[in-house]
């Protein structure tokens, strides 16, 4: 047994090795955006001799932070919101209805997951400008439709889980279809709400294809905004560092308080 | 709730019509536009097609085809490889296992935008001042070359998705009985037996779902290729995605890259379809 142990003991100081190189962009992203142009040149690897906070105000001026980060808020919460709400009913109404055309709108459903963006880009940004749709409600309603095949795939499947005598206990009490749903399943439903709110969020937040064709620089969300921010310094890698700093620490900071769910939430949402 | 139930459809047309404007009309409008000469406003005659003769002749969107398979097929083997091997590392008893897998997921939070400009200066500024330093003439002028803007956009991908295929794998891992392989140990069975013969075969549906997502996912990819290489040099590291976007809104070519989209639907769709069929046929033959 001791030799396993030794032998493990290895293998966990690799891992932890390789935990390191892993996080090392980050390391290299955050120290440079300490250092002066200068000092980057000359020493790329080492800790900043002195902290050069200018760089930060500068790109948190620069990329209008605050506002970019409400206009990212805005939509990631409007967006998902909608998706949960629209989704989760869908996957109960077609959970529950047995017949074939049920069957054939979820299966319509899975089949659109297969178009990519791209396929339908142009003429989307096509209609939408005719139907004067390009802008922030335009734009969740386009991830609604985007995104509700997943997330009602999700919603069905873990309808299995839940008994009809459910929904007809309270249709017998005197509830209607919609109170049924609000106030018994939903509630039910919260494990898988939270998976695909987790993988929602991951998408929009991030999302930038999409926006960048539909979104003035007046809303323009933080990837949009950092599109534009780098392309002003390109090579002024003091600045753009900072910058991309800056745009990480929010994604930082939900991950360092909800890990265990965002790591469950995925596995769920990919394994399905 | 039945088909002549109101509240059925009530619960089901906001997901139904927002499916049908965003996806299934662009759709639909998108492969009739590409047979025609459509310019983004109008479209005055069809044209039938053509488009799709002069895409076949096209030297730059055959090159993207190229360039996106060859990478989304080193992309595949290395993130299911990378993948796995994480997952077998982190699922050990370990005291550090769970920040090593807080650790390896957390670059898949991240846009692929965000990590590609990070990994621009990785490449260009740390390679290139270790390269000068150490007199390692390899790690100079990264992401100036074809070759480097591949193998960068690659381990950027790599560096970016393993993660999110390691918690796949443990899914499936932490299922596997502990008394089977207790049980093979007991009998005398080697630790690489034991992975072959049991680890190996009830891992196998992952493989399916892990290989659909990173196929269909590296064929797909954008975001890293504006940021990393933006297609350069000289477009050879530009990718389907990128080549469509390129042709519709900076060239302006709608009708021609529509065309473009639908080739690109083919593609994903064919992939996406062989891929589910093989495995699924491969895991019952197990």
């Amino acid at each position: 047994m001791k030799k396993s142990k030794r032998k493990l003991y290895i293998i966990e100081l690799l891992g932890l090795f390789l935990a390191l190189l892993w996080l090392s962009p980050f390391y290299l992203m955050i120290v440079n955006a300490f250092k002066t142009k200068r000092e980057i040149f000359s020493d790329v690897l080492g800790l900043p001799k002195e902290l050069m906070t200018d760089n930060f105000v500068k790109a948190f001026s620069d990329l209008d932070f605050f506002k970019s980060l409400f206009n990212s808020v805005l939509i990631t919460v409007l967006g998902v919101g909608v998706i949960i709400i629209f989704s989760s009913m869908a996957g109960y109404a077609l959970a529950r209805n047995k017949s074939k055309i049920s069957g054939i709108i979820l299966l319509v459903f899975v089949a659109a997951m297969l178009i990519p963006f791209q396929s339908v880009m142009i003429p989307l940004v096509s209609l939408f400008g005719k139907a004067d749709m390009l802008n922030r409600p335009g734009l969740i309603l386009m991830y609604l439709g985007f995104g509700s095949s997943l997330s009602i795939f999700l919603y069905h499947g873990a309808m299995t889980g839940i008994s009809n005598s459910m929904d007809e206990a309270a249709i017998i009490d005197g509830a209607n279809k919609f109170q049924v749903f609000w106030k018994i399943i939903f509630p039910l439903l919260k494990p898988i709400t939270v998976t695909v709110g987790i993988l929602n969020v991951i998408w929009i937040w991030n999302d930038f294809l999409l926006p960048s064709l539909i979104l003035s620089d007046s809303n323009a969300t933080i990837p949009l905004k950092m599109y534009l921010f780098f392309g002003q310094y390109t090579k002024q890698w003091h600045l753009a560092l900072a910058g991309l700093t800056i745009a990480v620490i929010p994604v930082i900071i939900g991950y360092f308080f909800a890990q265990k769910q965002i790591i469950e939430g995925v596995s769920e949402g990919a394994v399905k | 709730m039945r088909n002549r139930d109101l509240s059925f459809w009530l619960f089901i047309m906001p997901a139904i019509v927002s499916l049908c404007i965003v996806i299934i009309v662009p759709f639909i409008y998108g492969l009739i536009y590409s047979f025609t000469n459509w310019n983004g406003i109008v479209a005055t005659e069809f044209i039938g097609f053509n488009n799709y003769i002069t895409l076949f002749k096209d030297a730059e969107f055959r090159a993207s085809i190229w360039f996106t398979t060859k990478f989304a097929v080193t992309s595949v083997i290395l993130l299911n490889f990378l993948g796995l091997g994480l997952a077998l590392l982190v699922t050990r008893k370990m005291k550090s296992s769970n920040f090593m897998r807080t650790v390896f997921f957390m670059p898949n939070l991240i846009g692929g935008l965000i990590l590609g400009f990070i990994w621009q200066f990785v490449f260009i500024s740390v390679f290139g001042s270790i390269g000068k330093s150490l007199g390692i003439e390899a790690l100079t002028g990264w992401l100036s070359t074809t070759a480097t803007g591949f193998w960068g956009l690659v381990i950027l991908t790599s560096w970016q998705m393993a993660g999110y295929i390691m918690i796949i794998y443990i899914a499936y891992l932490e299922n596997i009985p502990k008394d089977l392989l207790e049980a093979a140990e007991i009998d005398g069975a080697s630790s690489f037996q034991r992975f072959r013969n049991i680890t190996f075969p009830l891992v196998a549906p992952a493989f399916t779902i892990s290989m659909f997502l990173t196929l269909s996912g590296s064929f797909k990819i954008y975001d890293q290729n504006l940021s990393l290489t933006n297609g350069g040099p000289y477009n050879s590291t530009q990718m389907v995605a990128m080549n469509i976007v390129k042709t519709a809104f900076t060239e302006n070519k709608m009708a021609y890259a529509q065309s473009q989209a639908v080739i690109f639907f083919l593609i994903i769709a064919f992939v996406a379809v062989t891929q589910v069929y093989y495995n699924k046929k491969r895991e019952v033959d197990l």
